[in-house]
C-alpha cells in the first residue's frame, strides 16, 4: 500500500515537472512555430545558477531561486533576441538551425565556465526532508512538486485568459498580422513568451535539481528531448495539451518502471516508443488543433 | 484629418506592386479604391496601415508623416484596418476579439461604451458574446472584423474587401453598415471588388491597375463611366461583337484593358 502511495507521488511529481518544461516549448511553438532546441540548456544554466548562489555564494534558498529563475529567464529572451528574432523572415528551417546551435553554444559555454566534472545540487531541507503522511515516509518534494507546478499552471492560465499581455500573445500564436493590426507589439509579445517559458523551465530545473541532483553541462538535454515529447504527445503549440502530455509521460515512465523493475534500464526510450506511436496514430497529439497551418 | 498619399511606391515579394500612387481621403467622407486582383488594392492599405513599408513616397494623416510607421503607432493615430478575409481569431469568443480590438485603449468607460455600440450595431453578435469565433458564420465573422476595428475607436476605418465571399443579403447589411458608420462619424477607405455597390456607397473613387490610378471621380460619375461599366460593373456595349469590327480594345480580355482616362484628369 505504502508502495503504490510512493509511487504515484513520485509518477505525479515526475509529470509535473515534465508538464512545467514542456509548456515553455508549447508555448514558445505557438508564437514562433519553433521548437526551442536551447530549452533543455536554459534548463540546465538554470540550475548551475542555483548551485554558485547557494554553494558558492552562500545565498539564502528563495533568493537563490528567485535569482535562478530571472537570470533563466532573461537568458530565454537573450536567446530570442539574437539568435531567433533576426531569422523569423527567414525559412523555417534556418531558425530550427539556429535553435540547435543555441544548445549546442550553451552546453560547450557551460562546459567552459564551469567545467564538467560533475556538481552536486545543495538540498534545501525545507523540500528535500522527509515527511510522514497518514503512517507513509515520504520526501516532502513529492507533495510539493505538485502542488507548485498547479499553482503556477493556474497562474498561466489567469495569465492567458484573463491579461491583456496573454491576449496578446494567444493573438500573436494564432495570426501575427491581424494581432499588429488591433496594436500589439509583436516583438514584445514574443519577448514575453520566451520569459515566461524560460522561468518555468527554470522552476522545473530547481525541483528537477532536488529529485536529481547531479549537474553536468549535458544535464538539461534528456528533459529537454522528453519534454518536447511531451509537448508534441499533448499536441504541440496547445498549453493544456502540454500539461496532459507532461503528466502521461512523466507517470508512464515512472509506473511502468515501478510494475515491471527490470525495465528500469530502458526507462528514456519509453519517451520515444511514445513519440513514435504518437506520430504514426496521431500526428496532431491528444489536444492537438487541426493542422490549420499560418498563412 | 485628412489622409493624403503622394507617390507611394511598394514593392511586395520583389514585384513592384505599387508605382506612384496618389489618393486624398477627405474627413467624414466614403472613399473607394476598386480594381481587378492583384492592381494593388490590398497594398496600399496594407502600406498605409503599417504591415508592409513603402519604398518611396508620402502617407500623411493629419498632418503627420507616417509612412514607414509600426502597425502600432497608425492604429494609435486612429488609423485603422479591417483585414481581407476578416482574420477574426477563431479560438477566442466574441467578447475576446472585440476587447483585443481595444488592445491600446486603458479607458474602461470608453471600451464598454463602444462595446454596446457594437452590439447595438450587430444584433447578432451580442447573442453570441461566449462563442468561439471560429464558429461564427461568414457574415458574422466579417461582422466582428468590423466591430473589433470599431473598438479602436478608429478615425479613419479601412476595410479591405469586406463583402467577398458573403451571400447578398449580408453584404446588403455590410454596406448599410458602412453607410451607419459613416454617419457616425468615421471615415471610410474600402477597397472592393464589387464595384457596384461600393461606387453606390462612395463619395469619391479611384480605379487602381497594376499599381497605379488611372482614373478617379464622384462615386455616382464612375459608375456611369464606360469604360468602368464594362470592366468592373459587368455591362457591355454590346454583348457580343456582332462582326469583325470589334476594336481590339473591346476584345483584349480581363487583362491589360486600355481606359479612356479623359475625364476627371484634373
Amino acid at each position: 500500500m505504502s508502495a503504490i502511495f510512493q509511487h504515484l507521488a513520485n509518477a505525479l511529481s515526475v509529470g509535473s515537472l515534465y508538464a512545467l518544461m514542456a509548456i515553455g516549448y508549447t508555448m514558445v511553438y505557438g508564437v514562433l512555430r519553433l521548437i526551442n532546441f536551447a530549452h533543455g540548456e536554459i534548463f540546465m544554466m538554470a540550475m548551475y545558477v542555483v548551485f554558485f548562489g547557494l554553494a558558492t555564494f552562500m545565498m539564502p534558498w528563495y533568493i537563490s531561486f528567485i535569482v535562478a529563475i530571472l537570470i533563466t529567464a532573461l537568458l530565454g529572451v537573450t536567446a530570442e533576441r539574437l539568435a531567433y528574432r533576426p531569422l523569423r523572415d527567414a525559412p523555417r528551417i534556418s531558425i530550427l538551425i539556429s535553435a540547435i546551435a543555441v544548445s549546442y553554444f550553451l552546453q560547450n559555454l557551460a562546459t567552459v565556465l564551469f567545467g564538467g566534472r560533475p556538481l552536486t545540487f545543495p538540498q534545501v531541507p525545507l523540500f528535500t526532508s522527509m515527511m510522514n503522511l497518514g503512517g507513509v515516509h515520504i520526501s516532502r518534494l513529492l507533495i510539493l512538486t505538485p502542488v507548485i507546478a498547479a499553482v503556477l499552471l493556474v497562474g498561466l492560465q489567469y495569465l492567458l485568459k484573463r491579461t491583456k499581455t496573454g491576449m496578446a500573445m494567444r493573438a500573436v500564436a494564432r495570426d501575427y498580422d491581424a494581432a499588429r493590426l488591433m496594436g500589439i507589439d509583436l516583438n514584445r509579445t514574443i519577448a514575453m513568451t520566451f520569459f515566461i517559458g524560460s522561468a518555468l523551465a527554470g522552476v522545473g530545473a530547481i525541483m528537477w535539481g532536488m529529485k536529481y541532483p547531479q549537474i553536468i553541462p549535458t544535464v538539461g538535454a534528456m528533459p529537454g528531448i522528453k519534454c518536447f515529447i511531451a509537448a508534441v504527445l499533448g499536441g504541440i503549440g496547445n498549453v493544456a495539451g502540454a500539461v496532459v502530455g507532461g503528466l502521461v509521460l512523466g507517470m508512464t515512465e515512472i509506473l511502468i518502471v515501478a510494475a515491471v523493475p527490470a525495465l528500469a534500464g530502458y526507462r528514456d526510450a519509453f519517451a520515444f516508443v511514445l513519440l513514435i506511436i504518437v506520430l504514426l496514430v496521431k500526428p496532431t497529439g491528444l489536444l492537438g488543433e487541426k493542422t490549420t497551418e499560418k498563412v | 484629418m485628412k489622409l493624403e498619399i503622394k507617390d507611394l511606391r511598394v514593392s511586395y515579394g520583389g514585384i513592384r506592386a505599387l508605382k506612384g500612387v496618389n489618393l486624398t481621403v477627405d474627413e467624414g467622407s466614403i472613399v473607394t479604391l476598386i480594381g481587378a486582383n492583384g492592381a494593388g488594392k490590398s497594398t496600399t492599405l496594407r502600406a498605409i496601415s503599417g504591415l508592409l513599408k513603402p519604398d518611396a513616397g508620402q502617407i500623411t494623416y493629419n498632418g503627420e508623416s507616417i509612412a514607414g510607421f509600426p502597425a502600432k503607432e497608425i492604429v494609435k493615430r486612429g488609423v485603422v484596418m479591417v483585414p481581407e478575409g476578416r482574420r477574426v481569431f477563431p479560438d477566442m469568443t466574441v467578447r475576446e476579439n472585440l476587447l483585443i480590438g481595444a488592445y491600446l485603449r486603458s479607458d474602461r468607460a470608453g471600451i464598454d461604451q463602444d462595446l454596446k455600440y457594437v452590439m447595438e450595431l450587430f444584433p447578432r453578435l451580442s447573442e453570441r458574446t461566449w462563442q468561439l469565433a471560429g464558429t461564427l458564420s461568414g457574415g458574422e465573422q466579417q461582422m466582428l472584423a468590423v466591430g473589433r476595428a470599431l473598438m479602436a475607436k478608429p478615425k479613419l476605418l479601412m476595410m479591405d474587401e469586406p463583402s467577398l465571399g458573403l451571400a447578398p443579403l449580408v453584404v446588403k447589411d455590410i454596406f448599410s453598415i458602412i453607410r451607419r458608420v459613416n454617419q457616425d462619424g468615421i471615415t471610410v477607405l474600402l477597397i472592393e471588388q464589387n464595384a457596384n455597390a461600393s461606387l453606390r456607397v462612395a463619395d469619391y473613387g479611384y480605379v487602381l491597375e497594376t499599381g497605379s490610378i488611372v482614373l478617379e471621380g464622384q462615386g455616382r460619375a464612375l459608375l456611369e463611366n464606360h469604360s468602368i461599366q464594362e470592366a468592373y460593373l459587368g455591362h457591355r456595349k454590346s454583348a457580343i461583337p456582332a462582326s469583325g469590327k470589334a476594336s481590339s480594345e473591346e476584345t483584349s480580355g480581363k487583362h491589360g484593358r486600355k481606359y479612356e482616362v479623359s475625364m476627371n484628369s484634373d
